[in-house]
Formats: structure tokens, C-alpha cells, sequence
């Protein structure tokens, strides 16, 4: 943690304002703690252009208020009549100046690190880099590692250290991709493809989240990234591409007949397959239940039973309410999906 | 109000309920329209900012379920569509019609009949939309109304959207030519262009804003209705359709549109601020081109809205450089302002303190304004609370300060009475502090990662401090205009009488005539000497201005029912589609009536000759001299 | 402000004796300001989506340039008779002006004869207005035009009808003048649809 240390005091003007109005965040969901080369040059930017802007601020705050105490109406002068002043050429010419010369200061970082934040396709950025094809639902992101041929959903696992090409579309809306911590967000739009470049300094599970208003349950449309070394990256592939460990209680066997037959039209539990529902393959490994719930089978089970009601507007029929599936079984089926691991 | 006119085509003096009714109806005089306008974009700003408190309620605490999903998404939606295009547009033009043709030395408007006929569209557009709440839900795809969601994904609320603001959009067009024209041609001997009140020349340029923008939007909306209920496919991707088209016809409308807002209350703020500091504006050619200017660039940046559209760094670029270009002719204007001040006699009643706490709000607004600009930083602000706090510092910062503002200073003008100053004085810090509050915090709740249009947020993240003040501080918001609305029922009743120069400190030609004014406006058309006429002529030791023309009989426009039968049949119309969408396309008979209707109309005006009515110079003798 | 049915006989410009008639006449050029934003964001529209056919016909494969050229041919000469119209205006020559305003109207539906029977063509070949985003776009843009025609015909009519009582006045002139300018502005646009619809459709194959 000591490199957050040094992000803390590059960033104190803000911080400090952000620690007077709320306390500390949470790590790795705010732009203002970036975990990422992407978001510490947008932080740098933002700290640039705040800089230049305070000035402006106190400047225009020092007259105002110097104009407001001094030139105040007071009493016994209700018939002074002050001189009518034109205006001025070279005051006018000041602050025309001024601002130009401040703005074009801006102006040269500004667009330096908006083509190299935005570079997803020259040599030194696609060497070694992971892609990753994302695929926004309403409401919920699958992530496909093409070069590898593996599909999951929600949590999309990525190398630290190494440069993440993201390939981002939507299949019905516009949605938006967004991962405070690593970097800015870019749109999912419907039959186009946007890309997006992220990389990750340290391990750890970043919040990402829909930033484009995509329905009822926009605002649930979370998911995360989990950056781990590169390692595990590959053995995470690798166990991707082996498949789930079989399920070994009798729970959880009834449950994966029971949900043979009443999942799987739309759910893949192959990493190999995409299917029009999240793949659940590593589901127990997932941080959340349906991108924003607390992982653990109690809130499976109520998700099961009633989507609708955790997440206004999902997709995914509702299995108890409508009598399809009894508590019972959908407990077998809760049972059965936390055995979808591929961690040890 | 004047008794005038002996002719039968002044209803006025028939009585009661019914007659007084329809008075309104009927009325074609700018300052009648004017004040229906204020009146129905008053009524939608309590609309829109209940909805406001409704948004702000859910979002005091974490894990709120007062309000979720898609009623959250309904209430969003309606609150920025209620409030840009139902609250502050109307103002606005109540203020136009209220004061440019007074302040240009003129007797009426150049189009009576279309400027009515725009009052009644935007009104019924207004009713249209806000009728979606009892008929299966208001709109939900946000202000924006994003395509493919809003086409093809979200129920009828869309179709009202959709229809409501054709219809408005449609009266707003008419509005903006009327004012163009009548600025344009309408002017008193010697009112030269360059001798134009500052409130005139942003009316200009607003009226030329929307003449250029809204038939952008028009046709985006057509777009999306057929997308929606012909099955075109301009947004669908599956048949070779492509969304981003709404993104740039929306934001190609949509930027000069905030401009549209800003520029009178820009105009609102070089009026007031010079005649509550005794002094001429500060650099007012310099005020002027940055007038113009903005109103130039308004067209040039609207994809600083778009930047994380994946349009690429080049595109993003060039249009970031353009919008912080924007930031020079907005900062001559701030910088005038205070040098406006400098050297004068600051008065601090309730409309001075609007202007004032205006300048370092909207300067807060723009910087915030300047650092969206940065592309590579605007990825992680877009579609944050960061944005809503930039835009609400601008527009309620910036509009709603100058439209407070420009209320307390022009209602004497308007309506013979002064409002009540210490009940405007605690509006305004109520509304100053409680604005603050609100929107302060969310910038830190932006760059926090709470993204916009989110219904809730989780505990632990947080957000929570940030998002309790904020709602804390909406209640001083909500306090204050209740203030405001106590203020105009009192004062109504038995408010302070104002003379014509209401303030004793009017510069321009508004205040050199009665409070309100006559039917006829100018009983002699003023001779226009400089800028600031009627402070001249004070200071020269006149008490009138010298007339341009003798005193003699004054033609009038009659009033007429078409304007509001017209936007009624075109109301008929819109449901037509409505119902297309959910009942089949059986509906489209109304439709088709509805429009067939507005032709039988239109010809029935076309045919018809107006030969309007005389106001008998003896009539104007007796008036005038009743106003002294 | 002068209403009353004033001669115009001496009058160069009778559309712009009065005020109401300068009003009018420069409203009505904001207005069409107002239509060439309606119209270039329709052109933008349709240039996007040209090419976006899904699985219907091409603009090529259907557009047959010998009936579009006559169409323009027949909007051309439309403009033309209107400028005699507004000239015999001019001159206070009421029968004449009659006369060319409703070769006008006749040409004016001509053109849409024309353009019915041309969408009837593409219709049965495939092209339906949901099929595809180019289809879709092109009806809208080349509708919306077909639509401003069919205004101008009823509208330019109706003030014709009007005339045989009302004659040429300052009150009725700048109706007339500014329904012909109406006529030029579409012609304008169908200029613009020629060339850019068809012409660059058949080309840029």
C-alpha cells in the first residue's frame, strides 16, 4: 500500500476536499485512486486542467469580492451617480489574452494523452497484450477471450501488468464500460465495435459498472475485473478451458439435472459456449450474484426464485414465483452452482 | 390593465369567469402571451422540481427502494425534459415576450398570431407529455432518449416524449423566428443594432439558436417515432440501422439548445447588474461579439457530448479544443460584468443578488465546463454525477439564478406590483445555500465512480455523506420557491404599486413607459439617441423621451381562438400516433383528423383577412394620463 | 401599419410596401432557413445510411434515371412559370399571374404523379419501407421533399382560389411572393436530391 501513498499526496488538493465531504471511498471504484496506467494519466489530466481552473477561480473570486465590499451601495449616497465607463481596450485585451494563453496550456497535454490514452492498435500496446471481447446485455457483460476460445460473464479476470484490449459491443442497447480505478469508460454500442485499452499496476478486483442509461436496472449493471499476476492469468485459462470441477453431493447432482433441464436453453456452463444468459462455468468464483448481490446461496436462491424482484426489467424468467420450480429445488440448483469452480 | 378600444372586438368588457377565460384564449398581445408563458412554464417548474425532490428522496440513503427501476427512470426523464424544455424555454420567452418589444421602442411583435400560436403548441406539447403519467407511464429513456432503448426497447412513455416535444419544439420555432424577425425589423428610429440592450441581442441570438437547432431535433424525433411505430430502421442495427446517428442529431440540437438557455439569462444579467450599480455595462461591443460568438460555437462542439462514443482522438481532439474556446467569450463576459460594477453603487435588493450570486455559480459551472473538455479526462466523467453537477451549476446556477433574477427585476414591468423584497431576500439564500449543497457534493460523488442515472448506490462505497447533503440541500431549493410562490400570492394581492420606471434606476426603454404597460406599448414611437436612452434623458434632465413620431390613432391586431384551436387539433394528432404505437395503427384515423383539422385551420387564417382594430388617440391621451 | 387593400400599381415591390409585408417576407426566409437544417440533417441521415441495405435491393439496382431526370425537368420549368407568376405580380397583371401559378400547381402535380408511380415501382421490386436502413432513409428524405410538393400545391391553390376575390393588394402580394419562394426552395432541395440520391446513388456503384 505504500504506492498509494504516494497517489494520495500527487493528488492532494482533491483528496483533501473528497476527505472533508465524505470520508474516505472505497478502493479501487474512485477515478481519484487510479489502479491503472489508463486512469493515473487521466488523474494526471484532471489534476492539470483543476490546477489551471483554481486559478481562474480565485482570480474571479478575488475581484468579486474586492467589487462587492468596496463599490457597495452605502448610506447618505443615494444621489451619487458614478461615471459612466465605456470600457476599457486593454483590460478587455487582458482578459481575452490570459484565458487564451491558460487554455492553450491545457491544450497540449490535452491532446497528447487523448491520443495515447486512446491508442489500442500500434505495436507497443498490442505486443503481449491480452484481448478481451465484451459483450453488454441489458443487464448484465460477457467477456470472450477470443485467442484462447473461453467465454464468462461478470467477472472478467485480467493479467496485471500487461495491456487489456478491450473489444466492446452491445447485443441490444447502448451501454457503457466502466472501470473507475483502471480507466475511463467507452460505449457498447448495438452492431459496432469500440475498443478500449486498460492495464492494471497491482492484484486486486476493481468495480466496473454500465455508464450509459440502458433500462430499468441500469443502475445494477455492475461487474468486476480481477487483476491477478500473470500466472494465474494463465492458469485461470487453462482451467477455464478444462471445465468445472463435477459436482460430487447429491444436492448438488439433483441440482445439475434440474438445471439441465430448466436452464440450460439459455445458461452455458462450457466456458466453450457463449448462450444468450451469462455463462455460469466459474460461477462460485464470481465476487457477485447477477453483477451486484452478495455472493452467497441464500441471496442465489432469492434471485432464483424472483429475478424481477432483485433486478427490475432482467431477462431471466421468474423461476418459483411462476411455479416452475419449488424451494427445494431451486436450493438443489443453488447447490449444484456453487460447485462451478475452476479455483482450487 | 387599460380599458380601451369602443370596437366589439374587445371582449374585455363583457364579464365574468367565461369572458375573462376567453381573454386568455384568445389574446394576442406579447405581454398577455408573455405572461401565459411565465404562468405555464412556472406551473412546470413545480412539476419538475417535485420530481427533483421525488429523485433526491430516493437517493438520501443507500439502498433506497422509495423509488426503483423504471419509475426512477420516468422520474428522471421527466425531470430534465419537464424542466429544460417545459420550465426554461417558456420562461424565457415569457421574458421575451415581455420585454424585447418594449425594450426596442416597439408596439407589438411581428408575427401576433404565430407568437400565440407558440404559447398554445409548447403548452399543449407540455400537457401531452405530462398526461403519460396516468396512461400507462411517462417516458423513461432519460432526457437524451437514447436510441436503440427509447425506439424499440422502452413502453409508450417514449410516444409521449416523442410527440410532446414535436409539438412544443414546433411552437418554440415559431417563438424563435417571430423574435428574430421582429428584432430584425421591428426596431424604433435610431434603435440601431449596435444601441441594442444586451437582453435584446442574447433574444437575437437565442431566437437564431433555436431557428438553426430544432429543426435538427425535429427530425430526429420523426425518426424515432418511425422507427418506433412504421418499423423503419434508422437506430436498429439488425437491419443496417445505427444508433449513434440519434447521438449526433440529438447533441447537434442538444448543445446549442443549452446555449439557447444560458444567452438570455447572460442578457438577464448585463441588464440587471448595470442598473443596480448605477452604471453603463462594462464593454458592451465586447459583450456583444461575445454574444454572437457563443452563439457561433454553440454549433461546433457538440461532440464533447460524445467522446466516449469511440469516434476516435482525432475527432475528440479537434472538438476539445473547440468547446475550452468557448471559455474565452464567456470569460469577457465575467470579467465585464465585475468591471461593470467596479466603480459603481451596488444595490443589494433580491433581483441585484440573483446576478450576483450568478457570477461566481456559473463561473464554478464553467470551469467544471472546461475540464469536460479533456477528452482523456471526460472518459471518466462522462455520465457521472460529476456531469450533473457541471450542468446543474450552469443551468440552475446559471439559468434558473438569471431567470429568478430577471423575475424579480421585470415583475413591476410585468405586472404593476412589486414582489415583497425581505420574502425575496430569504428566497435567494435559501436558494443560494440550498444549491450549493445539492450540487456541490456531486462533483466528489462523480469522480467517486457513481455514474448518472443510478437508482441507488450501496453502503460502503462511499457515497453516502455526499449524497445526504445533497438532498439535504434540495430542500433549501424546495423551500425557497415555496417562498417564492407565498411571495407572488401576497403580492398579488396587495403588493407595492410600481411607476413605469419601476426601480428609479431603469436605463432602458422598457421603464420609460407605464408599469405595466399600455395595450399599445409606446403611446409615440421613441427617437433612439445612444444606448441606455432613458438614463441619457434623466441625466440630460428629461423627463420623456423624445418622440419619433406625433400621437395618433394605433392599429391593432383582434384576437383570435385559432392559435390555441390549431394546437388543439395538432394535440388531437399527436394522439393519433400515441395510440398507433399501443392500440394499432387504426388510431391513425385521429391522425390523419387531427391533421386534416390544422389544414381547414390554417386556411380558414389564410382566408380570412385581419383588419384588426384602432386604439383612438383620444383613448391613449386619457391612458397616459392615467399612468402618470 | 397600413391594412388597408392599398393599389399597388405603383408600386415596384408591392410584397414589401408594408411592414407586415416585410415581416412576412423575412420570417419566411428564416423560415426556410429553419427547412435547410431540416433537410441537410435528412441528407446526413440518408449519406450514413446509403449503403446499409440489410438484405433488400440497392439504390443502383432500382433508381432509373430516366424518370428522375424527367421529374427534375418538370420541378425546373415548375420554378420558371412561378418567376413569371411573381413578375406578372409585379406588373399588377392578375390573369396572367393566375395563369402561370397554375401551370405551377399543374407541373407541381405532375411531379408527384411521377413520384408516386416511381415508389410504386420500387415497392413491388422489393424496396418496402421497413426494409432495410437504406430504404428507410430514403423515403423519409425523398417523402419528406414529396410532402413539401403536395404543401406547396394546396397552398399555392388556395391563395389562387382566393385571388379571383382578393386580387393582387399589399396584404395578398406577399402571400403570393412568399408561396413562390416556397416553390423555389423545394425545387432547391430537389436539386440537391437529384444529385445526391440518384445521381451519386448510379455513379458511386
Amino acid at each position: 500500500m505504500k504506492k498509494n501513498w504516494q497517489h494520495v499526496l500527487r493528488f492532494l488538493p482533491l483528496i483533501t476536499l473528497l476527505a472533508l465531504l465524505s470520508g474516505c471511498g472505497k478502493d479501487g471504484v474512485s477515478a481519484l485512486e487510479p489502479f491503472g496506467e489508463i486512469a493515473r494519466e487521466q488523474a494526471k489530466l484532471m489534476i492539470i486542467s483543476f490546477s489551471i481552473m483554481i486559478i481562474v477561480v480565485l482570480v474571479v473570486g478575488i475581484i468579486f469580492t474586492y467589487v462587492l465590499v468596496k463599490f457597495r451601495k452605502r448610506k447618505g449616497q443615494e444621489e451619487y451617480i458614478p461615471r459612466q465607463v465605456e470600457g476599457s481596450a486593454v483590460l478587455e485585451i487582458i482578459w481575452t489574452v490570459i484565458p487564451i494563453i491558460l487554455l492553450a496550456i491545457l491544450a497540449v497535454p490535452t491532446v497528447a494523452k487523448t491520443f495515447s490514452t486512446s491508442d489500442t492498435t500500434s505495436k507497443s500496446v498490442t505486443k503481449d497484450a491480452v484481448v478481451i471481447n465484451v459483450t453488454a446485455n441489458q443487464f448484465w457483460w460477457e467477456f470472450e477471450y477470443p485467442d484462447d476460445k473461453v467465454v464468462t460473464a461478470e467477472d472478467a479476470v485480467i493479467p496485471t501488468g500487461r495491456n487489456v484490449i478491450f473489444n466492446i459491443t452491445s447485443k441490444d442497447v447502448t451501454h457503457s464500460f466502466w472501470v473507475p480505478a483502471l480507466g475511463g469508460k467507452v460505449d457498447a454500442n448495438p452492431g459496432q465495435t469500440t475498443k478500449l485499452r486498460l492495464k492494471a499496476d497491482e492484484n486486486g478486483t476493481y468495480s466496473g459498472r454500465c455508464a450509459e442509461l440502458c433500462g430499468a436496472s441500469h443502475a445494477l449493471m455492475y461487474f468486476n475485473v480481477k487483476a491477478v499476476s500473470n500466472d494465474d492469468y494463465k492458469a485461470w485459462i487453462n482451467a477455464m478451458k478444462d471445465g468445472a470441477s463435477e459436482p460430487t453431493t447429491a444436492s448438488a447432482k439433483e441440482g445439475q439435472a434440474l438445471f439441465k433441464n430448466n436452464c440450460m436453453s439459455c445458461h452455458a456452463v462450457d466456458s466453450k459456449d457463449a448462450g444468450i444468459a451469462p455463462n455460469l462455468e466459474n460461477f462460485a468464483d464470481r465476487k457477485n450474484i447477477a453483477g451486484f448481490l452478495d455472493h452467497n446461496k441464500e441471496n442465489l436462491e432469492k434471485w432464483i426464485w424472483d429475478p424481477q424482484a432483485e433486478k427490475p426489467g432482467a431477462l431471466m424468467p421468474k423461476r418459483g414465483v411462476n411455479n416452475n420450480l419449488t424451494k427445494d429445488q431451486i436450493k438443489q440448483i443453488a447447490d449444484y452452482l456453487f460447485t462451478l469452480s475452476v479455483e482450487d | 390593465m387599460t380599458t380601451i378600444s369602443p370596437h366589439v372586438h374587445s371582449p374585455r368588457q363583457k364579464q365574468g369567469f367565461l369572458a375573462w377565460l376567453w381573454m386568455w384564449l384568445t389574446t394576442l398581445d406579447h405581454k398577455k402571451v408573455g405572461i401565459l408563458y411565465l404562468c405555464g412554464g412556472g406551473f412546470f417548474f413545480l412539476i419538475g422540481g417535485i420530481e427533483a425532490i421525488l429523485i433526491r428522496i430516493q437517493l438520501a440513503v443507500p439502498e433506497n427502494t422509495f423509488l426503483v427501476g423504471s419509475a426512477y427512470n420516468q422520474v428522471l426523464t421527466m425531470h430534465g425534459t419537464t424542466m429544460i424544455f417545459l420550465a426554461a424555454m417558456p420562461m424565457i420567452f415569457a421574458l421575451m415576450n415581455a420585454v424585447v418589444p418594449l425594450q426596442i421602442g416597439a408596439r407589438d411583435v411581428a408575427f401576433p398570431f404565430l407568437n400565440s400560436l407558440g404559447f398554445w403548441l409548447f403548452f399543449l406539447g407540455g400537457l401531452i407529455l405530462n398526461v403519460s403519467w396516468f396512461l400507462g407511464g411517462a417516458p423513461d429513456g432519460g432526457w437524451t432518449a437514447y436510441t436503440p432503448l427509447s425506439s424499440e426497447y422502452l413502453g409508450s412513455g417514449m410516444d409521449f416524449y416523442i410527440l410532446g416535444l414535436q409539438v412544443a419544439g414546433a411552437g418554440t420555432l415559431m417563438g424563435g423566428i417571430n423574435f428574430l424577425v421582429t428584432i430584425i425589423n421591428m426596431r424604433a428610429p435610431g434603435m440601431t443594432f449596435m444601441r441594442m440592450p444586451l437582453f435584446t441581442w442574447t433574444a437575437l441570438v437565442t431566437s437564431a439558436l433555436i431557428l438553426f437547432a430544432f429543426p435538427a431535433l425535429t427530425v430526429g424525433l420523426f425518426f424515432e417515432l418511425f422507427d418506433k411505430i412504421f418499423g423503419a430502421n434508422f437506430f436498429n442495427a439488425t437491419n443496417g440501422g445505427n444508433s449513434v446517428i440519434w447521438e449526433h442529431i440529438f447533441w447537434i440540437f442538444g448543445h446549442p439548445e443549452v446555449y439557447i438557455l444560458i444567452l438570455p439569462a447572460f442578457g438577464v444579467i448585463s441588464e440587471v447588474i448595470p442598473t443596480f450599480a448605477k452604471k453603463r455595462l462594462f464593454g458592451y461591443s465586447s459583450m456583444v461579439f461575445a454574444t454572437v460568438l457563443i452563439g457561433f460555437l454553440a454549433f461546433m462542439v457538440w461532440v464533447h457530448h460524445m467522446f466516449t462514443v469511440g469516434l476516435g482522438p482525432m475527432a475528440n481532439s479537434i472538438f476539445a479544443i473547440a468547446t475550452m474556446a468557448i471559455a474565452i467569450p464567456t470569460g469577457m463576459k465575467i470579467f465585464n460584468w465585475m468591471f461593470t460594477m467596479w466603480g459603481g453603487q451596488i444595490h443589494f435588493n433580491t433581483a441585484n443578488l440573483f446576478a450576483i450570486g450568478f457570477i461566481p455559480t456559473f463561473v464554478m459551472g464553467g470551469v467544471t465546463g472546461v475540464m469536460l473538455a479533456v477528452p482523456a479526462a471526460d472518459f471518466q466523467y462522462h455520465d457521472s454525477y460529476f456531469v450533473i453537477a457541471h450542468f446543474h451549476y450552469v443551468i440552475v446556477g446559471g439559468v434558473v439564478f438569471g431567470l429568478l433574477s430577471a423575475i424579480f427585476y421585470w415583475w413591476p414591468k410585468m405586472f404593476g406590483k412589486f414582489l415583497n423584497e425581505t420574502l425575496g431576500k430569504f428566497t435567494f439564500w435559501f436558494f443560494f445555500f440550498g444549491f450549493h449543497f445539492t450540487f456541490f457534493p456531486q462533483h466528489f460523488l462523480g469522480l467517486m465512480g457513481m455514474p448518472r442515472r443510478y437508482f441507488t448506490y450501496f453502503k460502503g462505497e462511499g457515497l453516502e455523506a455526499g449524497n445526504l447533503i445533497s438532498s439535504i440541500g434540495a430542500s433549501g431549493m424546495a423551500i425557497a420557491t415555496i417562498l417564492l410562490v407565498i411571495n407572488i400570492v401576497i403580492t398579488t394581492a396587495k403588493g407595492k404599486k410600481a411607476k413605469g420606471d419601476a426601480w428609479g434606476l431603469g436605463r432602458t426603454l422598457e421603464w420609460s413607459i407605464a408599469s405595466p404597460a399600455p395595450e399599445y406599448n409606446f403611446a409615440q414611437t421613441p427617437l433612439v439617441k445612444g444606448i441606455d436612452p432613458l438614463w441619457k434623458a434623466k441625466m440630460e434632465g428629461n423627463k420623456k423621451l423624445t418622440p419619433a413620431e406625433p400621437l395618433g390613432d394605433i392599429h391593432m391586431p383582434s384576437p383570435s381562438i385559432l392559435p390555441f384551436l390549431m394546437s388543439l387539433s395538432l394535440t388531437l394528432a399527436s394522439f393519433g400516433f400515441i395510440y398507433a404505437d399501443i392500440n394499432g395503427m387504426g388510431a391513425l384515423v385521429f391522425a390523419g383528423i387531427g391533421i386534416g383539422l390544422m389544414f381547414l385551420l390554417m386556411l380558414i387564417h389564410s382566408l380570412k383577412d385581419d383588419h384588426g382594430f384602432h386604439i383612438h388617440k383620444e383613448e391613449i391621451i386619457e391612458t397616459e394620463k392615467g399612468a402618470e | 401599419m397600413s391594412e388597408t387593400h392599398t393599389s399597388i400599381e405603383k408600386l415596384a415591390n408591392p410584397e414589401k410596401a408594408t411592414l407586415e409585408g416585410k415581416n412576412k417576407f423575412l420570417g419566411f426566409w428564416f423560415f426556410l432557413g429553419g427547412e435547410t437544417v431540416l433537410f441537410g440533417t435528412l441528407f446526413a441521415t440518408f449519406l450514413a445510411l446509403r449503403d446499409k441495405v440489410a438484405s433488400g435491393p440497392s439504390g443502383p439496382e432500382l433508381f432509373s434515371i430516366t424518370t428522375t431526370f424527367i421529374s427534375t425537368m418538370i420541378l425546373l420549368v415548375s420554378s420558371l412559370t412561378s418567376v413569371f407568376a411573381v413578375m406578372a405580380m409585379k406588373d399588377n397583371k392578375l390573369r396572367q399571374m393566375q395563369l402561370w401559378f397554375w401551370v405551377t400547381v399543374l407541373l407541381g402535380l405532375c411531379f408527384l404523379g411521377l413520384e408516386i408511380y416511381e415508389f410504386s415501382e420500387y415497392l413491388s421490386e422489393g424496396l418496402g419501407y421497413k426494409t432495410s436502413a437504406f430504404s428507410s432513409s430514403f423515403y423519409t428524405l425523398v417523402g419528406t421533399h414529396g410532402g413539401h410538393v403536395f404543401f406547396g400545391i394546396l397552398w399555392i391553390s388556395t391563395l389562387m382560389i382566393a385571388s379571383y376575390k382578393k386580387g393582387i393588394t399589399t396584404v395578398t402580394a406577399p402571400k403570393y411572393y412568399v408561396a413562390a419562394l416556397y416553390w423555389h426552395f423545394i425545387d432547391v432541395v430537389w436539386v440537391f436530391i437529384f444529385t445526391v440520391v440518384y445521381l451519386l446513388g448510379i455513379l458511386g456503384d
